[in-house]
């Protein structure tokens, strides 16, 4: 059953187009890790989903997000805030800055099954120690009482976890839920994700700068560059028989993963901000295969296929 | 835990208050004059004078009238006014209670306002209500408070007769001052306000409570204002200083009793005892909203608890 199916996304924030050519479709019980580097659109594609771009005065400009057989695009502000939280639950980068730091962590995780599940405080209360329970958080029924700053990077990303959990969703987006924490605790996060979504039945966007983790956890992985996807597919076949020119690079770097100082391998230059996406392709000033066409015409990206690769020689590429 | 630090805060009031004497009285005692000027007739001789010097112990050295001073305050005595020739304490008493309704009502005014004109300008983003709390907020940090009092007295008292030119006879007296003390303060307020809550807006956990489906005003109310509370209580606190500073002023031009139109009037006169007393009351005013300030601070943020412990 599909759970989410994005056809061509594209963004706008005010004048500029960041993000444009996005589609992907994630089934029930899937995981689909959204990679690339930084800048590349993971995080607007991210709030795109879920309604949040006005927030930081962005729209969805084309395209379509339909999340389990319904349309989000145009949906009004209060049908989509019974989704948000209550079916779609949304981790984010930094649990240093994601909590509100002047409230109680049990009550801020209440919040949600309150809203969402109509439970009494009581009720709230109750669920919410289960949860950190679930998520092995040790003493969950004094954690509750504590303050953000009480507590470890490590345990205030479960407790965001524990937040997007709050009233049982169907779909969860990750949006670097690794990135800010410790080697070790990075390791423990990816895992309780990926148990919670066996355990739960749950559809996952993992988005992440790090190949190996796509590797270890994920089953279709799309490729970002630059603002728009140019590869898509399972993750055994993308990582065999990679397509697109970038994407090998990627995986030609996975021992380091894809932190925004490794270079990757074979490939000049930088990923370029919005006001410099170049024409056509908007890989081709480091592409090493490029030719005439690619600074012309911009490659097409499938939208529905199992995979799909944004380039002119995507089939010689892959040789 | 707030309990106790609040009680160690309100002890350092006590050598902090001792040093603000010392420089109180100096200030006092090496102003140019003194109130036995003020007290001689026409015609005396120099012998009065003298006279007059050792009966109010003038002749003593600073460091003996200062101890005399001091060690009288600390009984509660804050000794005779030279030239009113009445307790200072009776002074005080009479006058302080002009000054806390007027700097409570202009307190207040200019927080109230201020926070909803804050809350308006932020909520309001890219319409005319943010321009138009802007160009409030320019148009309030700009003026100057004695002149806006000039201008309101011509305005409304003079010309439209609303309210009378100067006096405290009842509440219609007060408008005038506290609009003019509360004008520059709700300007403040507002901008501290708007930026607080522009910043705290930016901020991930926002992000994560709109992803948590909650409603605006539901953010609103229980996360971005308690967060722009913060920096607005701590410029309230430190504006209690000025609000009694600025009351100073607008009693005098309002012609009004209090704290400051008593000051001025015994600065004039070099009565030694009334100036100190009024000045050391005023300090202990600022001291003390100070301490709230910084009390409320405890009271809404975990993390300043933490750093009391
Ligand atoms: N609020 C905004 N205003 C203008 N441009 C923006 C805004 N947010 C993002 N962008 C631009 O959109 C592009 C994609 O940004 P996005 O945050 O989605 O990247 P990302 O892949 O999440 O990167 P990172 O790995 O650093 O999180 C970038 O070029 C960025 O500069
Ligand atoms: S379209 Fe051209 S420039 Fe872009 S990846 Fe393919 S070969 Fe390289
Ligand atoms: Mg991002």
């Amino acid at each position: 059953m599909t759970m989410l199916s994005v056809q061509d996304l594209g963004v706008s924030i005010g004048p500029i187009a960041p993000l444009s050519g996005v589609s992907f479709q994630l089934e029930r019980g899937e995981i689909i890790g959204i990679v690339g580097e930084s800048g590349s659109g993971k995080s607007l594609t991210a709030m795109g989903i879920m309604g949040l771009l006005p927030l930081i005065g962005g729209q969805i400009d084309h395209g379509t997000v339909e999340f389990d057989g319904i349309e989000l695009t145009g949906l009004s502000e209060n049908e989509y805030r019974k989704l948000r939280g209550g079916r779609i639950g949304l981790i984010t980068q930094n649990p240093m800055t994601s909590l509100d730091p002047l409230k109680k962590i049990g009550p801020q995780v209440d919040a949600v099954s309150r809203l969402h599940l109509g439970l009494d405080r009581a009720g709230a209360k109750a669920r919410t120690v289960e949860l950190l329970g679930d998520l092995r958080i040790p003493e969950p029924a004094s954690i509750y009482h504590l303050y953000p700053h009480q507590m470890s990077g490590g345990m205030k990303q479960r407790i965001v976890i524990a937040m997007a959990l709050g009233a049982d969703p169907d779909l969860l987006i990750a949006d670097e839920p690794t990135t800010a924490l410790d080697v070790t605790v990075q390791a423990q996060i990816i895992r309780l994700l990926g148990d919670l979504v066996k355990q739960r039945d749950l559809s996952l966007v993992l988005i992440t700068h790090d190949m190996s983790v796509v590797a270890q956890t994920c089953d279709k992985v799309m490729v970002m560059y630059a603002g728009t996807a140019v590869e898509r597919g399972p993750v055994q076949d993308i990582f065999d028989n990679p397509k697109h020119p970038y994407t090998k690079a990627l995986i030609g770097c996975i021992p380091h993963g894809l932190s925004e100082t490794v270079r990757l391998k074979g490939i000049e230059g930088t990923v370029p901000g919005v006001a410099q996406y170049p024409s056509g392709c908007r890989f081709h000033p480091r592409c090493t295969i490029a030719e005439e066409v690619c600074t012309r015409n911009v490659p097409v990206f499938e939208t529905g296929a199992k995979r799909a690769a944004a380039c002119h020689f995507a089939l010689e590429a892959a040789q | 835990m707030i309990l106790k630090y609040s009680i160690q805060r309100l002890l350092m009031i006590i050598p902090v208050s001792l040093a603000i004497s010392v420089v109180i009285f100096l200030i006092v005692h090496l102003l140019p004059g003194d109130p036995i000027d003020n007290l001689i007739r026409v015609g005396s001789s120099p012998e009065d004078r003298i006279a007059l010097t050792a009966k109010y112990g003038l002749d003593q050295s600073l460091f003996e009238q200062y101890f005399l001073w001091i060690s009288q305050i600390m009984t509660g005595d804050f000794g005779q006014a030279i030239v009113l020739r009445r307790p200072v304490a009776d002074l005080i008493a009479q006058n302080l209670p002009y000054s806390l309704q007027l700097g409570g009502l202009a307190f207040l005014f200019s927080s109230i306002v201020g926070l909803i004109l804050g809350i308006v300008a932020w909520a309001s983003q890219k319409t005319w209500g943010e321009q138009f709390v802007k160009g409030f907020i320019l148009l309030g940090s700009t003026v100057p408070g004695f002149w806006l009092a000039l201008l309101m007295i011509l305005f409304f008292a003079v010309n439209l007769g609303w309210f009378p030119v100067s006096g405290a006879r009842d509440w219609t007296a007060l408008v005038l001052p506290v609009l003019t003390i509360g004008f520059g303060g709700i300007a403040l307020v507002a901008r501290v306000t708007r930026v607080a809550l522009l910043e705290v807006g930016r901020e991930d956990f926002i992000t994560l409570l709109h992803a948590k489906g909650l409603s605006r005003p539901t953010i609103l109310f229980r996360h971005l204002i308690p967060h722009a509370l913060l920096p607005v209580v701590t410029i309230l606190a430190l504006r209690i200083g000025w609000i009694l500073g600025g009351a100073v002023t607008v009693e005098f031009v309002f012609g009004r009793p209090g704290l400051g139109s008593l000051l001025i009037r015994a600065l004039g006169q070099r009565d030694y005892p009334v100036v100190q007393g009024s000045l050391l009351m005023l300090a202990l005013a600022v001291m003390i909203g100070t301490l709230i300030g910084d009390i409320a601070q405890a009271a809404m943020d975990p993390r300043i608890r933490e750093a009391t412990k």
